[in-house]
């Protein structure tokens, strides 16, 4: 019975979750808000994907790579030769641009995963600038002056592999796989002495993680109907960071609040991109002298509402990452 | 003949490189934080000595020096302001903030004057093709390359022949004792960020005479690709920086040469890549052992 109760949970926030997209898919195709809401609305889920799947690098496993822009640039290319020049279904082109991301993932994190902190960021960020320069001199997918892609992203789409992405995440963390990442982020000298198979976790969060930043790619090839390889520069990488970094690293609930408080203002500040940079800025600055852990810190969202209970391990509410 | 001409160039960019490799490669030393914010202090100094020549008039040595001056400064604030306060806080926040700095400091910029591109006046240092046994060498080169070998032997001269350099080589060898020691750390990291920052102000300077052409995003990639020279010559040394920066631009200029222009910046990268795989320490580092 104890599973079924526990069990309930997950059902009851299934069904809110349901809840909640037939509500927006109404509110979209009935026309309440404009395609500039629209349009918003599906940045943000994309969004969402990007910054659960770095959170999974980053706040779980405590891999700092700055390189993300790198695997969307790869998914949505990928996807996009998938649909325009190869003709094939949108789902298979999806998953086809998650795949190839995964495996360049695989291919970049085995080698470089040896580094750590600093060595790690400058290597990811030089992998994101190789991707880059790699499809800025591609005639094949129209060099710097980028491809057409049709619009196929619909809000039933993204909410589907929103849905995945969060899902697989918060499941992965709570599994055996999650402790040992978790355990690698807090101190990787002692759980690797502690029998863990450190370089294998590491990679195989660095894989799904860039699995799902491909799909983000594909899903935003989609929705802009142009793509161009200066989309994918190291800005985004750091806009991406920043997703995490404000959430709270190590939090999944901080890191998609963050995703959507961050589109929004984007959103909103996309006439004046100069203001929105260094208000980004000054966020970083001042968050990490003053809050290092951002938001919610390593808490879940969930944890708010519940009551405290008395003694026990209190699991959660040590910062330690940042 | 081709080729040693592309050497001649790849030795006026590298010395470029090398000196904004001093300031990582200083700065890392000490307080051991990847100062990504270098770069843009690299770009504001190519911009002070651009007003300085065109504004103020100076003639290119009183150019160079306000703009050196104006990035100590500068440099020193950053410290002060932003990182100081992160001195004992984990590295991956030291880092968050350094990318903070430094995209404040790039949009700062592109806010206060716009993001348009400026151009450097021709007539800053006399220009004349110089011919040795057939190679045509610029003579802005040959500037570039003395100012900067003249700027690499001052740095010696104060990191060893000087009080402060030794404060610097104390501290960097050991904070806590050189503390003891009665050294002022924070004076001495203090010192240590205005001499790296004004060395990048003085490659921002000769950037700007040798290529003209500068804007408020120009200290990203020269920024990053010093970081690449600083690892190659095994990051903390200077000596390894000034080889780093000159191996590399002299890299650069052969993938040019060979005619991959459009892959000259990732070759940087490639670069970065496999010497931290093979050879983590860098070419003048010794392999440290890890300590638990």
């Amino acid at each position: 019975m104890a599973i079924f109760r526990r069990m309930n949970g997950f059902f009851g926030m299934m069904i809110l979750a349901l809840l909640f997209f037939f509500i927006m898919q109404y509110i979209i195709t009935a026309g309440i808000v404009g395609s500039f809401y629209t349009n918003m609305i599906i940045t943000m889920g994309i969004n969402i994907i990007i910054a659960v799947s770095l959170h999974l690098i980053l706040g779980i496993t405590g891999q700092f790579s700055i390189g993300q822009a790198g695997f969307l640039a790869v998914g949505a290319f990928v996807s996009a030769i998938m649909t325009m020049k190869l003709e094939l279904p949108f789902l298979l082109s999806i998953i086809i641009g998650g795949v190839i991301a995964a495996a360049v993932g695989m291919l970049i994190g085995i080698p470089s995963l040896r580094l750590k902190g600093d060595y790690l960021a400058i290597a990811t960020l030089g992998f994101g600038e190789i991707v880059r320069i790699i499809f800025l001199n591609m005639d094949y997918v129209g060099g710097a002056s980028g491809m057409m892609v049709t619009h196929k992203t619909t809000w039933g789409w993204l909410f589907l592999w929103m849905m995945i992405t969060i899902l697989v995440v918060r499941n992965f963390t709570n599994s055996t796989h999650g402790r040992a990442c978790i355990s690698i982020r807090e101190d990787e000298t002692a759980s690797d002495a502690m029998g863990i198979n450190t370089t294998y976790y590491k990679v195989a969060a660095f894989v799904i993680g860039a699995f799902f930043t491909g799909i983000a790619g594909a899903l935003y090839s989609h929705n802009f109907y142009f793509i161009q390889p200066a989309n994918f520069n190291f800005l985004k990488s750091f806009d991406i960071l920043i997703f995490v970094v404000l959430g709270g690293l190590g939090s999944l609930s901080g890191t998609v609040i963050a995703a959507v408080l961050l589109t929004f203002v984007t959103t909103f500040l996309s006439d004046y991109p100069e203001t929105r940079m260094l208000l980004y800025s000054l966020v970083l600055i001042v968050m990490m002298i003053y809050r290092p852990q951002g938001l919610l810190g390593t808490r879940e969202i969930s944890s708010l509402f519940s009551r405290k209970t008395k003694g026990g391990p209190k699991d959660g509410n040590q910062q330690t990452i940042a | 003949m081709e080729f040693i001409q592309q050497l001649v160039n790849g030795l006026s960019l590298g010395s470029i490189y090398a000196l904004i490799a001093l300031g990582y490669t200083m700065v890392y030393g000490i307080v051991k934080l990847i100062n990504f914010a270098h770069g843009d202090v690299f770009m504001v100094g190519s911009f002070v000595g651009f007003y300085a020549i065109t504004f103020l008039e100076l003639s290119f040595l009183p150019a160079l020096l306000l703009s050196m001056t104006a990035c100590a400064v500068l440099g020193v604030l950053i410290e002060r302001i932003a990182y100081k306060p992160l001195r004992n806080a984990t590295r991956i926040a030291a880092l968050i903030t350094a990318i903070g700095v430094s995209l404040f400091i790039e949009y700062g910029m592109i806010y206060i004057r716009g993001a348009q591109i400026e151009a450097y006046p021709n007539d800053v240092v006399p220009s004349a093709n110089i011919d040795i046994f057939g190679v045509t060498v610029k003579s802005q080169s040959i500037l570039i390359l003395g100012v900067a070998i003249l700027l690499m032997v001052l740095l010696q001269i104060i990191v060893h022949r000087t009080k402060i350099g030794k404060a610097m080589r104390a501290v960097s060898f050991d904070a806590d004792a050189a503390k003891l020691m009665g050294i002022s750390v924070n004076n001495t990291i203090s010192v240590t960020f205005a001499i790296g920052s004004a060395l990048a102000g003085a490659a921002g300077v000769i950037f700007g005479v040798y290529y003209t052409r500068i804007e408020p995003l120009m200290g990203i990639l020269p920024g990053l690709k010093a970081f690449v020279a600083a690892v190659l010559g095994g990051i903390g040394i200077i000596p390894g920086a000034m080889v780093g920066g000159l191996l590399l631009g002299m890299i650069e200029a052969l993938v040019s040469a060979a005619g991959f222009s459009l892959w000259r910046d990732a070759a940087a990268f490639v670069v970065l890549i496999l010497i931290l795989l093979f050879m983590p320490q860098g070419l003048f580092g010794k392999n440290k052992k890890e300590k638990v």
